[in-house]
């Protein structure tokens, strides 16, 4: 017999239970509440969808010329550092 | 002989030699493959853009002066972070001190507690022909841009860079239960963000996300 979970137990937890971050009991109690909730079983396939996205890598891309701008104050660091030793 | 096994990757591992034996232009070799990372973290902290690119810059000239004190008893990716992370906290130390209001203003959307979905029959319905990766990924930015910082921070770790739980929260030097209960609120918040547009209409490419609204 699994005991029930209020929806807003089931929202607190819908992330722990992403990670697989609860205790089996617990996730037994939100699967079984899954079954008969629609509103929770959106919650629970968005919030993984969410997830899904921002790790997809070609959800974020870097704006041109700033990969390029990343160097700049090594670059400036090396030549000053290969002018000095011209100059020993 | 180190203790522990390396955690570094045997080609990162020589190209940091190569760097070492002063063949500098191995460096960027090195760090390519985490550019994004590095702009991610320091946009996640840093609300400017500027501030957050020059945050970036210093972490990798940090880097490149520090290499040969990297042990290799974590990835090289979360020894780059944790150098880029420690830049972005101090550039933003130095703003708040300039302006106090700012560091008010956190406190007040300081809550941790339960977060409520909004009205799940309030989501609009979007045309799927609207629906183009441009405005997608733009749509994630703006839902993104709207997280507090410190949601944002364990977020962007977390769930776009694919940390662990447990690096995440040495990263940011806070408690594995805050970055749990931080996790949850940003994750509950992109998902009222972006679910409308998520019913099955937007993809990126071959990855079909799946209906979110079961009526």
């Amino acid at each position: 017999m699994v005991v029930e979970i209020s929806c807003e137990q089931v929202w607190r937890e819908v992330s722990n239970y992403l990670e697989g971050e609860i205790s089996a009991e617990l996730r037994a109690r939100m699967e079984e509440h899954f079954k008969g909730c629609k509103h929770c079983t959106a919650v629970l396939d968005g919030t993984r969808n969410v997830v899904q996205l921002v790790g997809d890598a070609r959800t974020f891309e870097l704006p041109t010329g700033v990969s390029d701008r990343l160097y700049q104050k090594l670059d400036r660091k090396l030549s000053e550092r290969r002018e000095s030793r011209k100059q020993e | 002989m180190p203790a522990t096994k390396s955690q570094v990757d045997p080609s990162e591992s020589e190209l940091i030699q190569r760097v070492l034996r002063g063949q500098d232009e191995a460096f960027r070799e090195l760090v390519r493959p985490y550019e994004h990372a590095l702009l991610m973290t320091t946009q996640a902290i840093l609300k400017n853009e500027a501030d957050a690119e020059d945050a970036a810059q210093e972490a990798v000239l940090k880097a490149f002066t520090n290499l040969s004190k990297f042990r290799g008893d974590s990835k090289f990716s979360t020894w780059l972070v944790r150098i880029a992370t420690n830049e972005a906290f101090m550039k933003l130390r130095k703003e708040r001190r300039h302006k106090l209001h700012d560091s008010l203003d956190e406190q007040r959307t300081d809550e941790e507690g339960d977060y409520i979905p909004r009205d799940f029959a309030d989501w609009r319905e979007i045309p799927s022909e609207a629906l183009q990766k441009k405005e997608l990924r733009q749509a994630v930015s703006r839902a993104l841009a709207s997280l507090t910082p410190k949601h944002r921070q364990v977020f962007v770790l977390r769930d776009v860079q694919h940390f662990t739980i447990e690096e995440t929260a040495q990263l940011l030097g806070i408690r594995k239960s805050a970055v749990k209960t931080r996790l949850m609120r940003a994750r509950l918040q992109m998902r009222d963000a972006l679910a409308p547009g998520m019913d099955g209409s937007w993809s990126t490419g071959r990855i079909e996300y799946k209906q979110v609204r079961p009526w």
